[in-house]
């Protein structure tokens, strides 16, 4: 079956818009994804080296701004329910496929790697950046915060400056 | 008054909270296409704006949407994340990221929403950010100084430019209607697309119109406190607004009848009323009024308000705001705290006390000014209102 088009970017933009609102005004805080990563970094790592936790300086400062299982964490839900909603979504609108997506230039090898460089690239980033697209840049423009609107305009600049010399992965 | 979290959503339901969130999340960023890198880094390239238009549509809906629930009181805007500003890190980590969003053809959230349809690419991304964190955790010694640098605090964008809030977002949302018409003639030229790309149809007509409106009713939501404090600087408006008052011989004898439906509350500042205040009176500071948790002192049913300041015209100003923001049996109390003071506890008596001749009235104000004294000695400051809540932790 062929997929179905997809939703008028607007008219997503406008659900999503009041998603959010009704998000900050039920829990105080905005939307979120690269925290549930550091959740279950922390928690790996907990149960592998206890040790290390208990004596490493970020896992230290983590413990002491959240309480409890890193894993029982407002973001860690909100990011399975991501994968709940999104899979719901492509199975109804036929959009259902393993496959490896990359540009006509690009290979299978030189995407894998480019996946993987880019994830850590943002692993590194969105903690320096204290969020990434949806905690900083979307939840931050919600509120007007000065730091996350500076870090929503180096996300965008950063891209357009680096596009051009990897333009061979997508065109 | 908002947000709901902790009070009236516990912090255990707030999980399934974030589920459901979650789950329409996820559901809108598949139907809009965020589920293909090919879609996703097409901004980037000019062929697919797709993203900007989604991004900057939900961002412009959600900030206006924020400012219209603090306007009408329904959020606690006090207690809502806003992200903490480290300038350098802030600069820094963003560009990371826009090389990582170029190489990697994801973002975290977009990531996860590709990887359960079946994304490999998106699958490998998740595993590259994860290891990202962890080397960012190991290495954190390396990144703190950076991390930590130029902390200034949790400001908000309007309040660091030194612009009122309305006229900020009205600017961001025109901006984004601007950044719409341009990136739709940039992607048809990209894309060798000849028809025109903004028609007068029934549908780019219906866009612009709503878009215009949503940004001009950034002017309709002006932040409550500047607007009302705008408000009260009219001097002409203070002294006609309708107010219920209360004079100062009622005010005694409610205090020395200890009457249960009395709450003074009472707007000097910290200082002067640890020095001296009524007997079970409040301390509220004007950011009170507009604050969850010290409001509910206000909205307590049969309680008569009395509004408390050195003198009257700050009183009318107070109450004024108060009554704005919905709140009821406020009243202001002739002649301010110096009338009062000066009715029962200064100077002496201008009568012979214990004197039988005078009439009811008189024989009250001698007899609240032997007791008064005394009352307001025994029952000291009751300090100000507490604030025991805090921001929810948020951010990613």
């Amino acid at each position: 079956m062929k997929p179905r088009p997809y939703m008028n970017p607007y008219l997503a933009g406008v659900l999503l818009g009041l998603l959010l609102t009704a998000t900050i005004y039920i829990t105080g805080r905005g939307l979120g994804a690269s925290g549930a990563f550091k959740s279950a970094v922390v928690a790996g790592v907990e149960t592998v080296a206890p040790a290390h936790t208990a004596a490493t300086t970020f896992y230290k400062e983590y413990a002491g701004d959240h309480a409890g299982n890193p894993l029982m964490n407002w973001l860690v839900f909100e990011v399975v329910g991501v994968l709940i909603g999104a899979f719901v979504s492509g199975v109804i609108s036929d959009r259902m496929d393993l496959k490896l997506e990359f540009g006509p230039r690009s290979t299978a090898k030189v995407r894998i790697t480019g996946a993987l460089g880019g994830g850590l690239l943002w692993g590194i980033g969105s903690q320096l950046g204290r969020g990434c697209t949806s905690g900083a840049a979307l939840s931050g423009m919600a509120v007007m915060s000065t730091g996350g609107i500076i870090t929503m305009l180096a996300i965008f600049a950063g891209a357009y400056v680096f596009a051009y010399f990897f333009r061979k992965l997508w065109i | 008054m908002g947000p709901l979290v902790p009070e009236i959503i516990g912090n255990d339901l707030n999980f399934i909270v974030a589920l459901v969130i979650g789950i329409a999340f996820g559901a809108i960023l598949e139907q809009a296409g965020f589920s293909t890198s090919r879609k996703l880094v097409g901004l980037f390239y000019g062929y697919d704006f797709t993203v900007l238009r989604v991004f900057f549509t939900a961002g412009i809906v959600a900030m206006i949407g924020v400012m219209a629930l603090e306007h009408f009181g329904l959020l606690d805007i006090t207690l809502v994340y806003v992200n903490p500003t480290f300038l350098w890190s802030a600069v820094i980590g963003g560009l990371i990221m826009g090389l990582g969003f170029v190489i990697g053809g994801f973002c975290p959230g977009t990531s996860v929403c590709a990887a359960a349809i079946g994304k490999v690419d998106a699958m490998i991304f998740i595993g590259g950010a994860v290891l990202g964190v962890f080397v960012f955790a190991e290495g954190y010694p390396l990144f703190e100084g950076l991390y930590k640098a130029s902390s200034w605090g949790s400001p908000r964008m309007f309040e660091t430019l030194g612009l009122p809030q309305h006229l900020f977002a009205f600017l961001l949302a025109i901006s984004a209607l601007g950044a719409f018409v341009l990136v739709s003639i940039v992607e048809n030229r990209v894309n060798g697309v000849e028809a025109r790309p903004i028609r007068m149809t029934r549908y780019y007509i219906g866009l612009a119109s709503i878009g215009l409106l949503v940004a001009l009713s950034a002017f309709m939501f002006p932040e409550r406190k500047a607007a009302l404090q705008h408000m009260v600087a009219d001097e002409d408006l203070v002294r006609s607004y309708p107010l219920d008052t209360m004079a100062v011989d009622e005010l005694a004898f409610r205090l020395l009848h200890e009457d249960p439906s009395l709450q003074v509350i009472d707007f000097r500042s910290a200082e002067a009323f640890a020095h001296f205040s009524l007997p079970g009176s409040t301390s509220f500071t004007i950011d009170n009024l507009f604050e969850k948790e010290p409001n509910q002192v206000l909205t307590l049913r049969h309680k008569t308000n009395v509004v408390v300041a050195e003198d009257e015209s700050t009183q009318r100003r107070i109450a004024i705001m108060a009554t704005e923001l919905g709140y009821t049996n406020i009243r202001v109390l002739r002649g301010g705290l110096e009338g009062f003071r000066r009715q029962f506890l200064e100077g002496g008596s201008p009568l012979v006390p214990g004197s039988a001749t005078g009439d009811p009235a008189t024989r009250f104000q001698e007899h609240a000014r032997r007791v008064l004294p005394e009352l307001i000695r025994k029952s000291g400051p009751a300090g100000p209102v507490k604030k025991t809540q805090k921001r929810v932790l948020g951010g990613c």
